[in-house]
Parts: structure tokens; sequence; C-alpha cells
């Protein structure tokens, strides 16, 4: 891995998957976002970071519709988030989602968290489900706990588990919210192996995260958002090396020491 | 010696638990010794009047003679307390569908045997149950509902007042929770009214007040309208625990299942309700048994249910006073029906765990 630059993504205007303009968003009072502009290509790999409480989980729970925004546009993959209950569910379908909290459903077996969305949403026969449950298991190094219950799993475990479950679906976009701050030091990394793997595949990736290393090697842009704006966007080499804003070079010595 | 030897074992067992369970300090010694006192003063006498002085099968006069229970009271009247007012030669059509009701219940308690073809018996089960009990066609006899009575009667009312209830409480508790303020409205009032009223005047409202509204020469069934009223009270309740066990998932089951694309009724479906319900098992169950014996209560619109066909037998002047065996026998019934759903809840739930 080595830092890739823009150069290996289109940036022509039929590549884009997803665009923001003009983004507010309120939760009562308070203004978490405020005129949020984001544009992202296909194979594009964004790294967002920010102080906590900045609206950086918030922006990628947008593009999901996890929360709903009450000004602006969001257009993902040429379909416009509104009310409209059927465009959600097919965004939703075609946008992967990983929490911090993994979320794996603790009533059914790996196996079957992977193959519920393919079965239910997408329509798929059982059989093949399954076996491209087992395709991305494998994938995440975990194939052999395919028939045990998540709460048997080690921290590390459910979120590569939760990660197979996105992939499952195929879906063109993967948001990533925090997906390591709630794992234990040492499962940390083989989490993000696992992320490096599919960028060097071409998802196209939205990764909320303080893993300075992980944007460094894999990143296209990183944002920095602070008080519901986006502070500074960049490319990770200058990002780090050399940041713009006395804001993100606060930050930036914050989290490096 | 080996005898001797086992002996001196089980002594050397079994005081060293007597003094640490029953007398470690002199208080609990005293409690010791009282109770074991009442117990000898109750179980003995009772065993006489129950087993070693009682009559089985004897006449009401044989009785009188007597000083022990007189059993005979139930073994001579046992076909109106079980069936009531149904047709004597044509009782054995409420019992061949209690014993289908029962033995497609037992089958139905192997989680294993929950299928499609399972469902399909019970579909079919319950068809012919209401042939049975209704006749009219196939050279069956009809017979009436008012006829009917006694243990199908309470079995009918607490089965289907169970079944119909607990898919309602569940709507009923996603309808509290709904955000559309139509449907929530309407929930918490519906909720909220109906438990703040005893059953016993909604079965008034049902018998009496309700075909009020009837138009002229409609009328419902008394069963039907006593049934209806179980159903709609019990769901009340369901509801209300339903919507514990609702509020008791993480949020992120929500939006776990939200982010796959699930829509509304999936998400529900396979995610939340399966995990909820099994956190409620407990009070369900609670409910669930009240609600069974809460049929009791239909006597007040005099419809003939088990305790009320046994009461009528203790009219007789040939069986008064026998009460105490009457009501003995009605309360083993209702605790082996209560016991059971009870157990059966409590290794559902170690299953599903």
């Amino acid at each position: 891995m080595t830092n890739e630059t823009t150069t290996d993504i289109h940036r022509d205007s039929q590549d884009k998957i997803i665009e923001i303009t003009g983004l507010h968003k309120w939760f009562g009072e308070l203004h978490v976002l405020q005129d949020i502009n984001l544009t992202v290509y296909k194979g594009e790999r964004i790294v967002i970071c920010g102080p906590s409480g900045s609206g950086k989980s918030t922006l990628i729970r947008c593009i999901n519709r996890l929360e709903e925004h009450q000004k602006g546009r969001i257009i993902v993959d040429g379909t416009e988030l509104s009310n409209n209950i059927k465009n959600i569910e097919k965004i939703r379908a075609e946008v992967g989602m990983v929490f911090q909290h993994f979320n794996l459903f603790p009533h059914l077996s790996i196996l079957e968290n992977l193959t519920l969305g393919p079965i239910w949403v997408r329509k798929t026969p059982q059989k093949e489900a399954e076996e491209t449950a087992m395709f991305y298991l494998e994938k995440v190094h975990i194939a052999e706990q395919a028939l045990k219950y998540p709460g048997q799993l080690s921290g590390g475990q459910q979120q590569r588990v939760a990660i197979a479950r996105s992939l499952c679906m195929k879906p063109k976009i993967m948001l990533f919210d925090e997906p390591t701050s709630a794992l234990d030091p040492e499962m940390v990394k083989e989490v993000l192996d696992v992320m490096i793997n599919l960028a060097e595949d071409g998802m196209t990736m939205l990764v909320v995260s303080h893993e300075m290393g992980f944007a460094k090697s894999v990143a296209h842009r990183v944002l920095f958002v602070d008080y519901g704006k986006i502070v500074e966007e960049n490319t990770p080499h200058q990002f780090f090396d050399n940041p713009q804003h006395d804001r993100t070079k606060l930050f930036l010595s914050q989290i490096l020491h | 010696m080996n005898r001797e030897l086992q002996k001196k074992s089980f002594l050397n067992r079994i005081l060293p638990w007597l003094k640490e369970n029953l007398f470690n300090g002199v208080f609990n010694s005293i409690i010791t010794i009282v109770l074991l006192f009442a117990l000898y003063k109750i179980i003995p006498p009772f065993i006489k009047w129950a087993f070693v002085d009682s009559l089985w099968r004897s006449t009401a006069a044989a009785c009188r003679e007597g000083n022990g229970a007189c059993w005979s009271v139930i073994t001579a009247n046992l076909r109106f307390i079980i069936f009531g007012f149904y047709p004597y030669d044509l009782q054995w059509r409420p019992l061949l569908a209690m014993i289908l009701l029962v033995g497609l219940l037992l089958y139905s308690k192997n989680r294993n045997h929950w299928n499609k073809t399972l469902f399909y018996g019970w579909i079919a089960g319950l068809f012919f149950m209401g042939l049975l009990m209704k006749g009219g066609i196939l050279g069956l006899a009809p017979v009436e509902s008012d006829k009917w009575g006694g243990l199908p009667l309470t079995m009918m009312l607490a089965f289907f007042g169970m079944i119909a209830a607990y898919p309602l409480g569940v709507v009923l508790a996603l309808g509290r929770r709904s955000k559309m303020p139509a449907i929530k409205t309407f929930s918490v009032l519906y909720i909220e009214l109906i438990r703040g009223v005893p059953l016993i005047s909604l079965l008034f409202m049902s018998s009496i007040l309700f075909p009020l509204f009837l138009p002229e020469g409609l009328t419902i069934n008394k069963i039907i309208r006593a049934q209806m009223a179980i159903i709609l009270f019990t769901a009340a309740y369901i509801a209300e625990v339903v919507r514990g066990g609702l509020q008791a998932i993480a949020k992120g089951q929500y939006e776990a299942a939200d982010s796959l694309g699930l829509s509304f009724p999936q998400k529900m479906r396979l995610i939340i309700l399966p995990q909820a319900l099994k956190i409620v098992i407990p009070p369900s169950v609670g409910i669930l048994i009240s609600a069974f014996k809460d049929t009791s209560l239909v006597v007040i619109i005099a419809l003939y249910d088990l305790l009320k066909t046994s009461k009528s037998t203790l009219s007789n002047p040939d069986w008064m006073g026998y009460s105490p065996e009457v009501y003995l026998f009605v309360a083993a019934i209702y605790f082996i029906s209560c016991f059971a759903m009870s157990n059966y809840s409590r290794k559902l739930e170690k299953e599903l765990h």
C-alpha cells in the first residue's frame, strides 16, 4: 500500500455516486450539520475525522437516512433521498453500513445474519445467499464460525462479521461509523486489514475514523469536520503533512501527540 | 457390617443437613418445631378424610353416613360438570373435540414440529372441533350454542382468548409506538380505556349494552360476545407487556435492520419481535394464565362454564353440602392447566436462550 493519489478514479460527472448539496440538519436547537457540500465518485475512499460531537457520524448516517436531514439535497446513485419510503429502502439496499457497536442480530446465527438481507431484500434463493455468505466469511477469515451466534465471538470477529453482512448485499457504497473505536487494541488490526482488502477491491468507502495510519494508506481524501462544517478537505499526504487550518493542526496534534 | 456402615454414613449425612438447614439457632429451631406440629395437625387428618374414609362411587345417602370425603358427588355428576347441558347422548362429540385440542396442543409443544403442515393441521383441527360442537351437517345432529357448557366452553374461551389476544396485543403495542398520530392515539386510548375497567363490566357491556346498538333482528351469539370481551380485555394487557419488550431492544438493532434495507414489517417480524417477545415470555404467560382463570367470570352473564356447572351440581338437594370436594376437583383442573402453561413457558424460555 502506497500513498495512492486521486488519479486512479474518474471524476467525470457520470461517475458521481453521492452528491450532497447545501445539507443542513438540526437536533432540536442544535445545528449539527451546516451547509455540507460533498461529492463522492465511484471507487473513492474518504476518511472523515473530527472531534467528538462534530457531526461526522451524523453526516454519514444521513446518507442512508438513519438520520433525516431538514434542508439540502442528498442524491445517492441517482436516487434522491426524500420521505419516499421506497426510495429510502432502495438506497439502503445499495449502501452498506458498519456500526461502532457491530449491531449483529443476537438471535440469529452468523450465517443467518449474513443471509437475512439478501433473502428478504434482494429475494436471493437461500442456497445462493448461503454460498455468497460463505464467500464473504472466507474473505474476512471467519468461515469456521458460521454456525455460531454473535455472542460467542470476540469484538473483532463480530465487527468482521458485520462487514461481511453488509458485503453480502453487494453494496455500491460502504459506510463505516467508527468501526474500530469499540474494539480492544489488539483487535483493531484484524478489522483494519479487512477494510484495506476491501479498499483494494475498489469499493467506494466513507469511513468515520481516527485511525490515521488507515487514512494515510487507503484514503483518496481526508475530511476534517468540526462544529457541523467541513473545515478542511485534502489528500492524506497534504492533510497530515501540511494542514491548512489552525483547528486541523490542533486536532492533529491532539490525536497524534 | 456393610449395612451398618451404610446406615451410619446415611445418618452422618442427614444429621448435619438437619442441623444446618432446620435447627441452626434457637429461633429457627422453634419455627421448625412449630411448623412440624402444624403439618402433623393438618396432613394426617386430610389424608384420612380424602383417601381413607372417603367414598368414591356411592349414593348420596351413603355419603351422609360416612365421615370422609364424598368424591361420589363428582363421579355421579361428572358428565354434567364436564359437559353441562350438552345433550347426554351426544357428549362424545365435545369429548372428542377436547381430545383433539389437547392432542394438537401437546404435539405443538415441540418446536421442531412448527411448520406449515402443523399450521394446516390446526386449521383443519379447529374446523373439525367446531363441526363436532355445533353439528348440523354430515348426519351430526345440530346442537345450539346455548347448550354448550362445562369444560369445553372454558377451554374454548381460554384458548381462543389467548390465540386472538396475543397478536392483537402485539399490533396495539406497535401502534402505541407508531409515529403516526392517529394510530398512536387510538392505541393509547384503547389500552388505557380497557385497562381502566374490570373484565366483569366488559362482560356486562357485551351481553347487555352491546345488543342495544345492533339493528333490529340481528343478534350475535352470547358466547361470541363473551369471547370478544375476553379477547379485547386480554389484548390490552398483552400490549403493555410487549411494549416493554420492544423498548428493551437496543436502537442499534433497529438501525442495523434499517441499514440492510428491510421494510418495516420485515424488520419487526425478523429482527425486533423475535427478540422482544422472548424477553416478555414470563410476564406474557402471567397474563395468559390469569386470562384463563378469568374465563370463570362468564358465569355472571349466565354462561355455564366449568365453575358454573360445578356449582349447579351443589344446588341439587341430594348433593348439597359437598362443596369442598367439588371445588377441590375444579381447582385441580384449573391448576393442572395453569401449571402446564407455566412449565411450558419455562421450557420455551430455556430453549430460546
